[in-house]
């Protein structure tokens, strides 16, 4: 619909009191103002410019938006209702080409480019577009009452891992989508159980459901591509009635980009792009895959990590070979490597004061994984913090060495694990009793070592996996690198 | 409250926009079934009608009553209803 406000032929300007040139040419308006007809369209102050006959105050910013203006001052010159021409700043040749004489803006400089329009501001036009455009969004609108509040509305709609979630307006995912060069209609894959189709679109949703930022997008995405590969077998980790959901460990420049948090409380709360990236993947699964705790996840007790669990590696010391890099992804790329965890378990030893006794210890603790007479039944991670890894590498012993002697320190004689010995039914079947039996599957896959955590405190953390893994061709923890 | 008006549905819409209604029960064996009284006039004659019909057919019922028919009725209230019922009918007349 045309805007009436606006001189059929005629000039219109846009302009801000707030740009230095859209004041340098205050008289230049005021003489084509004279000469007429003209319409000053001002974005910050209703009274800029001053005698002015038509000054149209747009701090809504629609006419701004409408006449796709990106700088201020815009010169837009109409005839009979249309936009024929337009120039952007200062500049007194276009501006007597388009306005004539009167815009000679005699003692003014030849030239001065002008302001950004405050349409255009990051996270404003993105605002304009879901207000006044057309969106582009595909997945189906839900309306909420206007006394109604939206966050209410997510829960009684089941969207909602019991938590509030950020409600998906189409200006907040717009700005989420802003995050990731990928179409919105991108199929990134089928969502288990109900094996959904997920585009971009539902990824974004979900992230600002999630409380994400737009930068944590390439992340996101990240970890849904590593948590679709067949290997990671989502679909069985969802419906298992053990502990595990996904665990999410960031390595590389894309971690410390967004500030993801690998030091003090590394696995705990606190750090947003730690919580929400870890969120977003569940809340896809729940509301894109359908996977429903108490429906498809039936977990017998769960544990707090399926709300969200991630954090990145602490790759600050140069003789450390991150995680990434050991299951193969090159020096420097971002990645993301998916594990089965089933919780945190603390690891004390405040004690050992060689890398010797302290890999001892730390198969002791090892052990407890699952139960202590069990093996193979599932991996894990071993989260070393600063102090325990000091120990370690003031012994000389980098990540390969560690590994090697943690998988030999697991190692343990088939008879104390039997059916029944030590008193307990639990364990191996009775053939292994002459055996001796690995706790684990062979490194690197039989504990994954990160390094994580705050500066002070002997403390490492074990983080379980699942019994789904035992087959390794069929399920294991899954590396990716993260596409910008 | 300053509301948005529209959401966009983050799931995989295979469900209809508007929400459906609970399945009534195919049964009342074994269940129990909350009267609750909003506390409008002649509501009460109404509820013990509906008891009378409940306690023939051998289904048991629970009478609960607002404390004011103008305002909601209180969490707590609504929170027992839950608890200990699994229907309810609540009377509105005039």
């Amino acid at each position: 619909m045309p805007d009436t406000l606006l001189p059929r032929d005629g000039l219109v300007i846009v302009a801000k009191r707030d740009c230095p040139t859209c004041v340098l040419v205050e008289p230049v308006m005021q003489s084509l103002d004279r000469a007429g007809p003209l319409a000053v369209v001002s974005q910050d102050d209703p009274t800029f410019p001053s005698g002015v006959r038509s000054v149209l105050y747009d701090d809504a910013l629609e006419r701004s938006f409408r006449l796709n203006i990106e700088a201020v001052p815009t010169l837009i010159r109409f005839k009979d209702g249309r936009e024929v021409e337009r120039t952007v700043g200062w500049q007194r040749q276009e501006w007597m080409r388009l306005a004539g004489d009167a815009a000679e803006g005699k003692g003014l400089p030849d030239w001065q480019p002008g302001c950004g329009s405050k349409s255009v501001e990051p996270g404003v036009h993105e605002a304009l577009i879901a207000r006044y455009g057309d969106p582009g969004l595909k997945s189906r609108e839900i309306a909420v009452g206007n006394w109604d509040d939206p966050m209410e509305a997510c829960f009684e709609r089941g969207w909602t891992d019991g938590l509030p979630v950020v409600p998906p307006t189409d200006e907040r995912i717009l700005r989420m989508l802003g995050g990731t060069e990928r179409k919105p209609d991108e199929v990134v894959g089928l969502i288990p159980p109900n094996l959904a189709p997920c585009t971009v679109e539902k990824v974004a949703i979900n992230a600002v459901m999630a409380g994400c930022k737009p930068e944590y997008m390439p992340v996101v995405l990240g970890v849904l591509e590593a948590a679709l590969d067949p290997l990671f077998v989502l679909h069985g980790l969802l419906c298992t009635t053990h502990f595990s959901g996904p665990l999410v460990i960031i390595n590389g420049p894309a971690a410390r980009a967004i500030g993801m948090n690998s030091g003090v409380n590394a696995l705990g709360q606190g750090n947003r792009a730690n919580a929400t990236i870890g969120r977003a993947l569940q809340l896809i699964v729940r509301n894109v895959g359908g996977g429903m705790p108490g429906a498809i996840d039936r977990a017998t007790l769960g544990n707090p990590g399926k709300y969200t669990f991630c954090f990145a590696e602490d790759e600050s010391d140069p003789d450390w070979e991150p995680l990434s890099v050991r299951r193969g992804v090159a020096p420097g790329k971002s990645a993301v490597t998916l594990f089965h965890g089933e919780g945190v378990h603390g690891f004390i030893d405040q004690k050992s004061r060689t890398p010797e006794e302290l890999v001892r210890s730390l198969a002791m603790g090892l052990f407890g994984v699952g139960h202590p007479k069990l093996c193979d039944a599932g991996n894990a991670v071993l989260v070393l913090s600063p102090e325990h890894y000091k120990i370690f590498k003031d012994g000389g012993w980098n990540r390969r060495r560690i590994e090697d002697e943690l998988f030999q320190a697991l190692k343990r004689p088939g008879r104390d694990l039997v059916w029944g010995a030590q008193g307990v039914p639990e364990g191996l079947p009775p053939k292994y009793a002459d055996q001796v039996v690995d706790k684990f599957q062979p490194m690197p896959d039989g504990v994954l070592i990160v390094r994580a955590g705050g500066e002070a405190g002997l403390f490492s953390a074990i983080i379980g996996g699942w019994p789904g893994q035992r087959v390794r061709e069929e399920c294991q923890a899954v590396t990716r690198e993260i596409r910008p | 409250m300053n509301s948005p008006t529209k959401l966009r549905d983050p799931t995989a819409e295979s469900s209809p926009v508007r929400r459906a209604r609970l399945a009534p029960p195919s049964s009342l064996d074994g269940k129990t079934v909350a009267l609750m009284d909003i506390g409008k006039s002649r509501g009460a004659e109404f509820i013990d009608r509906l008891e009378g019909h409940f306690k023939k057919a051998g289904v048991a019922t629970r009478r609960y009553a607002k404390p004011t028919n103008t305002k909601v009725a209180p969490t707590a209230l609504m929170q027992q209803i839950a608890a200990e019922n699994q229907l309810a009918v609540i009377a509105l007349s005039d």
